[in-house]
């Protein structure tokens, strides 16, 4: 066998995967979004941009998106940081693996009956009652951004936590001895040093979390109770309930090219500063 | 008590110290690292701990830097106590092992980084300035812009030493710095530590389980076991008056021959060996009649001969080494041990085939009489 061949054979499964599975649905969605409503439901296949001109009714939806999923990336990037580095620096060996067995522990549930538990608990009976209780009044938290963007938090914090504790855990600890011994107070080895090693890792865990919010359904759904509701969201309302598949087609597009946008930005952003990572230390 | 002696007879007393050890002492949970560490590191000086590895020798260097926090007694720099000043604040610097050059970095920011932490700021175009003499100091002058990981090991230990050097430390700390490098370019950059030492007057204290790399750049050496210091002295003393079998047997090689000390007289000693030969030997102080010692004999103070005085041995094994011949001999009683024999000798007295018969002697000066640990 040539090692042609044996390259392609090891490729096969995934290409094929992925081309049935995501390609060519791709290319009908895409197809769809030119097409018109059937009355019956369903699309009518045909090129126009009537489609992409009623975007402006979902607006909601991508507002919602594109705020919701850049500010929970960016909280639960402030919230894993700190347990990362403390679990990759200064956490006793011993204990490490239990900890971060403990990280990943909610994954053992299923994301749907943990979010069903927060809407127990920020609902009427949940933390408002027990403000109430202490004389806070009035406050609703269910069916907010607030809940929406607990919910999100709690669900991906694991996620974030992951790439950063790595690209911490590898980094040699001898480095943090010598900045200090150069005369570095631990702060300044902080920002000198361990965050701009750990670089890697912020972005993999920022990449990771913001593309799965882009297309988050869940979470909106049941802790915003449909007034905070994601893209995600409208799409399964599009598709599933009103039958306006052509529409559903024309906002998934715009999702996708939005997200691609987005992403690309971001990656320019990352490797520029990786680029420039010494005039960061310099500071 | 005897270590007093040696160090005295080294240490000049207008010598300024800069930095001291009084009576430290470092524990790790159950784990004495460290055990009432007496030592004085005079100015200009080129000091190394020599001992193998888990001696203790590296937590010494590490209580000096600031890294640990001796548990018993105090470490001084410049006469005073420094036992709570953290590493930022100690004027040391080191070279660590492997270097921990900050990857992130150029060579000129890897350099620059201790005069950036200097407050009131030190001006860019100074830093600049005193970073381009450091790559000179160190031979690197034009590579200031390369990546670390462009360099190889040499190179990236002379920006590892600059980058120690440039804040003009007390005391410069080397981390088994050659550890990495090949025997070739180990012994280059050796002699390029000692010009550099004279040249910038700084105090180097090097920690080594290499007793050569020691021995050829030290102006005093402390050797050290089991969190101990053993014996400090310059490398000719440690090498012609140990205090023990164990510094007899790290510096240099050496034959040990067990015995009972039977008395002195006028320094020198009669030794009954296990075999029941008499034999005599220099002892220091601090020996007792009758008490359990050994014998060293280094192998090239040992003659050997095809006839004559001595006790008489068979050659065993040989090895030609240019300069020397070794010799493998074994006797009867005494066992196996070494005889280094000059060519010179060789030449003028007829090598020894393997099998041969041999008379082995040596001069009663040349026999220490030693501890047995």
């Amino acid at each position: 066998m040539t090692q042609r061949t044996h390259n392609w054979l090891l490729l096969a499964p995934a290409g094929t995967w992925f081309l049935v599975m995501l390609i060519i649905p791709l290319i009908v969605v895409f197809i769809f979004s030119f097409g018109e409503r059937a009355p019956s439901g369903g699309v009518v296949l045909a090129f126009s941009f009537e489609q992409y001109a009623n975007l402006p009714a979902r607006w909601a939806a991508f507002k919602n998106t594109m705020t919701l999923a850049p500010i929970g990336t960016l909280s639960a990037l402030l919230i894993a940081y700190p347990l990362a580095y403390f679990l990759a620096v200064k956490a006793n060996p011993r204990w490490k693996t239990i900890l971060l067995v403990l990280v990943i522990v909610p994954f053992w549930t299923s994301i749907l009956i943990r979010s069903y538990a927060w809407i127990f608990l920020l609902g009427g009976r949940g933390i408002p009652a027990l403000l109430e209780w202490v004389g806070i009044e009035g406050l609703r938290l269910i069916n907010t951004p607030f809940a929406v963007l607990v919910g999100i938090i709690y669900g991906y914090l694991p996620l974030m936590v992951f790439p950063i504790f790595v690209s911490l855990d590898k980094l040699d600890k001898r480095l943090l001895e010598a900045s200090s011994d150069l005369g570095a107070k631990p702060w300044k080895t902080f920002l000198q040093v361990t965050l701009p090693l750990s670089i890697p890792g912020i972005a993999t865990g920022c990449m990771l979390v913001f593309i799965l919010l882009m297309g988050e359904y869940l979470i909106p759904a049941l802790l915003g109770g449909g007034k905070v509701f994601f893209v995600g969201n409208a799409l399964v309302d599009l598709f599933l309930q009103s039958r306006n598949w052509a529409y559903g087609s024309a906002v998934a597009v715009t999702l996708v090219v939005v997200m691609l946008i987005t992403v690309t930005i971001y990656m320019r952003l990352i490797s520029r500063l990786g680029a420039s990572r010494e005039d960061v230390s310099i500071m | 008590m005897e270590i007093e002696a040696y160090t005295e007879a080294t240490f000049p007393a207008d010598r300024k110290v800069v930095a001291e050890l009084r009576g430290v002492s470092k524990r790790f949970g159950d784990v004495l690292a460290a055990s009432d560490l007496n030592l004085s590191i005079g100015e200009g000086e080129f000091l190394s701990f020599l001992g193998p590895s888990g001696c203790g020798k590296t937590t010494a260097l590490r209580m000096l830097a600031g890294f640990e926090t001796p548990s018993e007694g105090q470490v001084l720099l410049d006469g005073e106590v420094v036992n709570d000043l953290d590493a930022h604040n100690r004027p040391v610097n080191m070279v660590f092992q492997q270097y921990a050059l900050f990857p992130h970095m150029t060579v000129a920011q890897n350099i620059g980084y201790g005069l950036r932490q200097v407050r009131p700021r030190i001006p860019k175009p100074q830093i600049a300035e005193r970073v381009q003499k450091a790559l000179e100091v160190v031979r690197l002058g034009g590579f200031e812009d390369r990546k670390i990981w462009e360099m190889s090991g040499g190179q990236q230990q002379r920006v590892a030493l600059a980058r120690a050097i440039i804040n003009e430390p007390k005391l410069l700390l080397l981390d088994e710095p050659m550890a990495a490098l090949d025997r070739k370019l180990r012994k280059e950059m050796q002699i390029e530590l000692q010009d550099l030492q004279r040249q910038l007057g700084i105090t180097f204290v090097l920690v080594t389980h290499d007793q050569e790399e020691a021995l050829s750049m030290s102006d005093r050496i402390c050797i050290m076991r089991d969190g101990r210091i053993v014996q400090i002295g310059s490398p000719q003393e440690l090498y012609d008056r140990p205090n023990s079998r164990y510094v007899a047997d790290f510096v240099g090689t050496s034959n040990f021959f067990n015995g009972t000390l039977q008395g002195s007289t006028e320094g020198m000693s009669t030794v009954l060996l296990d075999n029941g030969m008499q034999v005599q030997g220099m002892a220091g102080d601090g020996f007792s009649d009758h008490q359990d010692v050994c014998i060293s004999v280094r192998p090239e103070q040992m003659k050997l001969r095809h006839q004559g005085d001595g006790v008489e041995v068979k050659v065993h094994n040989r090895i030609f080494l240019g300069e020397h011949t070794e010799y493998l001999v074994s006797h009867q009683t005494l066992g196996d041990f070494l005889v280094l024999a000059p060519r010179q000798a060789d030449l003028t007295e007829g090598a020894f085939a393997v099998g041969e018969t041999a008379m082995v002697s040596w001069e009663a000066t040349a026999a220490l009489v030693l501890d047995r640990n």
